[in-house]
C-alpha cells in the first residue's frame, strides 16, 4: 500500500507544481499577454474599440453562429454516436474513422470545399437557391462550417459513455413497463448529458476561435458576415496590435464566462453522483 | 400468481447452442431455482421467461396463454439483475417509483399513492430513511434490496431473479435468501431464480431445476435431487462426489484393485459404468477386509470445523479420492501423510452411461 492513499500519482507536490508551471507556460502567460498588450490603450480607447458597431456585430455573429452550430452538433452528434455504437452495418469502421477527419483536414481546405458546395451554383447550394435560401456568404454558411468543424467533439465525447452504458439498466426500465422513448428520456439521456455538455462546450469553444474555414464561406461583409477573429486578423495586418488584443480580450472574457456556466451546469447535473464512485 | 409453461424451447447464439428443447412446467406460487454451472443456459432460460430474449423455437405460456411474442414491457414480470441495474442518477425513491411513474396517465397512481406504495416497499426491504440516497451511497446488499423493491412496485405476477445474491458476501447472501423465502411466502408470487450455488438452491427452493449444457438434467424437490441424483453430473454438482469408472458384471462393479457389490444391477453384463460415492460414504481401514476395498496413499488432510477431509491417491489407478471423516474417527485412525491404507465404499450409486 502507498503511504499517501488519496493520491495515485507519486510525488503529489511535484506533479502539482509541474502541472501549474506547464499550464502557466502554455496557457496563462500567452493569455495574460492579451490583457497586458491591450492595457496600453487605456480604458477610453479600449471601450471605444470594443463598442464600435462593427466589432459588436462581429461578436454577435461569432457567438450566435458558434452557439447554433454547437447546438446542432449536440443533437446530430448524439444521433451519429448512437448509430456508431448501437447499430451494426457494413462500413461502420470506415464511418467511425471519418468522424475525425474534420480534425485532421487543414481548415482552409474545409473552407474552400464548403464554399464551393454551398455557393449558389454549387452541388448543394443550387437546391436551396430556388427557395431563396442563400447559404454561402451568409451567417448560415458560417454555421455550416462550424458544424463541420465541431462534429467530432460531440461524437467522441458521447461515444465512450454510450459504449459503457449498462444494457441491463435499459432492460430493467423496459421490464418495469417503460416505453422506448421513456427509457431513452429517463434512463439513457441523463447518463449521457454530462458528456453531451462537454462535447457541446468544446464544439462551442472551437467555433468561437475558428478562422480558417469560416473566412472563405463567410464572405466577410462588414456588419453582415464578419466574425470577430477576422476583425482581429484585420487589425493585426494593420499592425494595430493593441486594437486586436482589445477585441480579443472581450472574446476571452465572454468565452470564459460561457465555459464556466456550462461547467457549473454540468456539476449541477451530477451533483449527487460525483460525491463517490 | 401464475403458472409458467416452457414448451420445446431452443435458443442459439451464433454457433453456440444455449438451450435445446427445454420443457418445463412451473406451477402457481412455486419458488423454483434454476441451478447449473456457468454456460448451462440457466440465465438464458430466465431471460426467455422474462421476454428479454426470444426463443428460436418453442413457446412460453403464462397460465396457458402463449406469450412468446409479448414484449417484456407487457408481461408484468419483475426482473432482478445480478448487478442490480439501478438507475444511478435517481434516488432510491425514484428508482422504486419508476415502474409506477412510467405508466400511461389513465393507469398511473396519484403521486400520494405512489409515495404510499414506495414507503411500504421501503419498510418491506428495511430501507426506511434511505429514500433520498443515491445507489452509490448504498452497500451491495442494500442495492439489491432496492432492486427487489423496484421490481415489486409494479405488482408482478411473476418474480424472476438472475443470480440475485451472486455479487454479495457469504453472510449477507444467507440473510437475503432467507428473506426472499419469507417474501415469496407472504406475497404469494411465482418466483424463479437462477443460481450456481447449490447450497442456495437447496436452502430456499421448492423445486430445483438442474441444468447442464443447455439441457435439463433433473427436476425435483431439494431433498430428492440431493438424495437421488439422476446422473453423475447432478451427483457432482450437488456436493462433492468420488467417481469410480469401471466395468459392471455379475452384480459387481469391477475397478482396478477392487470389486464392489452393487445390488440392483444384475441384469447388466460387462458394460462400462460409473460409481458415485460421496466423501462421507467412504471408510478408511488399516487392513484389507475383503475384495471391496482398494489400496491408497494419504496425500493431504485438512479439517474444517468438525469434519476432516482426507485426500488419497489410489495405488492401482492414478485417481484421487476424497474421504470425509469426523474428528473422532480421524483421531482414532491416527493417519499420517504418505501412509498406505485401504479405502472402502459403504454405499455406491452406479450409472451406466447412455442409460
Amino acid at each position: 500500500m502507498k503511504k499517501n492513499r488519496s493520491h495515485v500519482l507519486p510525488g503529489f507536490g511535484l506533479s502539482l507544481g509541474f502541472a501549474i508551471f506547464y499550464l502557466s507556460l502554455i496557457v496563462l502567460i500567452p493569455l495574460s499577454m492579451v490583457f497586458i498588450e491591450t492595457a496600453q490603450l487605456g480604458w477610453d480607447e479600449w471601450f471605444r474599440i470594443v463598442t464600435s458597431e462593427r466589432v459588436i456585430h462581429s461578436y454577435k455573429i461569432s457567438f450566435g453562429t458558434s452557439l447554433a452550430a454547437a447546438g446542432i452538433n449536440a443533437v446530430f452528434g448524439l444521433i451519429v454516436a448512437w448509430v456508431l455504437v448501437r447499430c451494426t452495418f457494413p462500413g461502420k469502421r470506415l464511418l467511425d474513422a471519418l468522424i475525425d477527419l474534420p480534425f485532421a483536414l487543414p481548415t482552409a481546405v474545409a473552407g474552400i470545399t464548403l464554399t464551393t458546395l454551398y455557393s449558389e451554383n454549387g452541388w448543394i447550394g443550387q437546391f436551396f437557391a430556388p427557395l431563396n435560401i442563400k447559404i454561402a456568404f451568409t451567417p448560415l454558411g458560417i454555421t455550416v462550417a462550424l458544424i463541420f468543424i465541431g462534429l467530432p467533439f460531440v461524437v467522441r465525447m458521447v461515444q465512450p459513455v454510450l459504449q459503457n452504458l449498462d444494457k441491463e439498466v435499459e432492460e430493467a426500465a423496459e421490464s418495469l413497463g417503460a416505453s422506448r422513448f421513456q427509457t431513452f428520456r429517463k434512463v439513457i439521456f441523463p447518463e449521457l448529458l454530462p458528456a453531451l455538455l462537454s462535447g457541446f462546450s468544446l464544439a462551442f469553444a472551437r467555433g468561437l476561435g475558428e478562422y480558417g474555414s469560416v473566412v472563405f464561406i463567410a464572405g466577410n461583409m462588414p456588419m453582415k458576415t464578419e466574425i470577430a477573429p477576422l476583425l482581429i486578423m484585420t487589425k493585426l495586418e494593420q499592425f494595430d496590435y493593441a486594437g486586436a488584443t482589445a477585441i480579443a480580450s472581450v472574446m476571452l472574457v465572454i468565452s470564459f464566462v460561457c465555459l464556466i456556466l456550462i461547467n457549473l451546469f454540468q456539476i449541477w447535473c451530477r451533483k449527487d453522483r460525483l460525491a463517490k464512485g | 400468481m401464475m403458472s409458467i409453461q416452457i414448451r420445446r424451447v431452443s435458443k442459439r447464439f451464433g454457433n453456440f447452442l444455449a438451450l435445446q428443447n427445454i420443457d418445463l412446467e412451473i406451477s402457481d406460487g412455486q419458488l423454483v431455482a434454476l441451478l447449473g454451472p456457468s454456460g448451462s443456459g440457466k440465465t438464458t432460460l430466465l431471460r426467455i421467461i422474462a421476454g428479454l430474449e426470444r426463443p428460436d423455437e418453442g413457446a412460453v405460456l403464462f397460465d396457458g396463454k402463449d406469450i412468446t411474442d409479448v414484449h417484456v414491457r407487457h408481461r408484468k414480470v419483475g426482473f432482478v439483475f445480478q448487478h442490480y441495474a439501478l438507475f444511478k442518477h435517481m434516488t432510491v425513491f425514484e428508482n422504486i417509483a419508476f415502474g409506477l411513474k412510467v405508466r400511461k396517465r389513465r393507469e398511473r397512481p396519484s403521486s400520494s399513492e405512489i409515495k404510499r406504495t414506495v414507503d411500504k416497499l421501503l419498510s418491506l426491504v428495511k430501507l426506511e430513511g434511505f429514500a433520498n440516497r443515491y445507489p452509490h451511497q448504498l452497500s451491495g446488499g442494500q442495492r439489491q434490496r432496492v432492486a427487489l423493491a423496484r421490481a415489486l412496485a409494479v405488482k408482478p405476477r411473476i418474480l424472476l431473479l438472475d443470480e440475485p445474491f451472486g455479487a454479495l458476501d457469504a453472510k449477507v447472501r444467507k440473510e437475503l435468501r432467507r428473506w426472499l423465502r419469507r417474501l415469496h411466502d407472504e406475497y404469494r408470487m411465482t418466483t424463479v431464480f437462477v443460481t450456481h450455488d447449490q447450497e442456495e438452491a437447496l436452502d430456499v427452493a421448492d423445486k430445483i431445476v438442474i441444468m447442464n449444457k443447455g439441457a435439463i438434467e433433473q427436476i425435483g424437490p431439494p431433498d430428492e435431487v440431493y438424495d437421488e441424483p439422476a446422473s453423475p453430473f447432478v451427483y457432482d454438482f450437488l456436493g462433492s462426489v468420488n467417481l469410480f469408472h469401471g466395468r459392471l458384471a455379475d452384480g459387481k462393479l469391477k475397478l482396478k484393485g477392487a470389486e464392489i457389490d452393487v445390488p440392483g444391477h444384475f441384469g447388466a453384463s460387462n458394460v462400462e459404468a460409473v460409481g458415485c460415492v460421496r466423501p462421507h460414504q467412504l471408510s478408511i481401514e488399516r487392513e484389507k477386509n475383503g475384495g471391496d476395498s482398494f489400496r491408497a496413499t494419504v496425500q493431504y488432510c485438512r479439517s474444517i470445523g468438525p469434519d476432516v477431509f482426507i485426500e488419497l491417491a489410489a495405488a492401482e489407478s492414478d485417481k484421487y479420492v476424497e474421504v470425509q471423516l469426523n474428528k473422532e474417527e480421524f483421531q482414532k485412525l491416527n493417519l499420517k501423510k504418505g501412509e498406505t491404507v485401504f479405502v472402502r465404499p459403504r454405499e455406491m450409486r452406479v450409472f451406466i452411461p447412455g442409460h
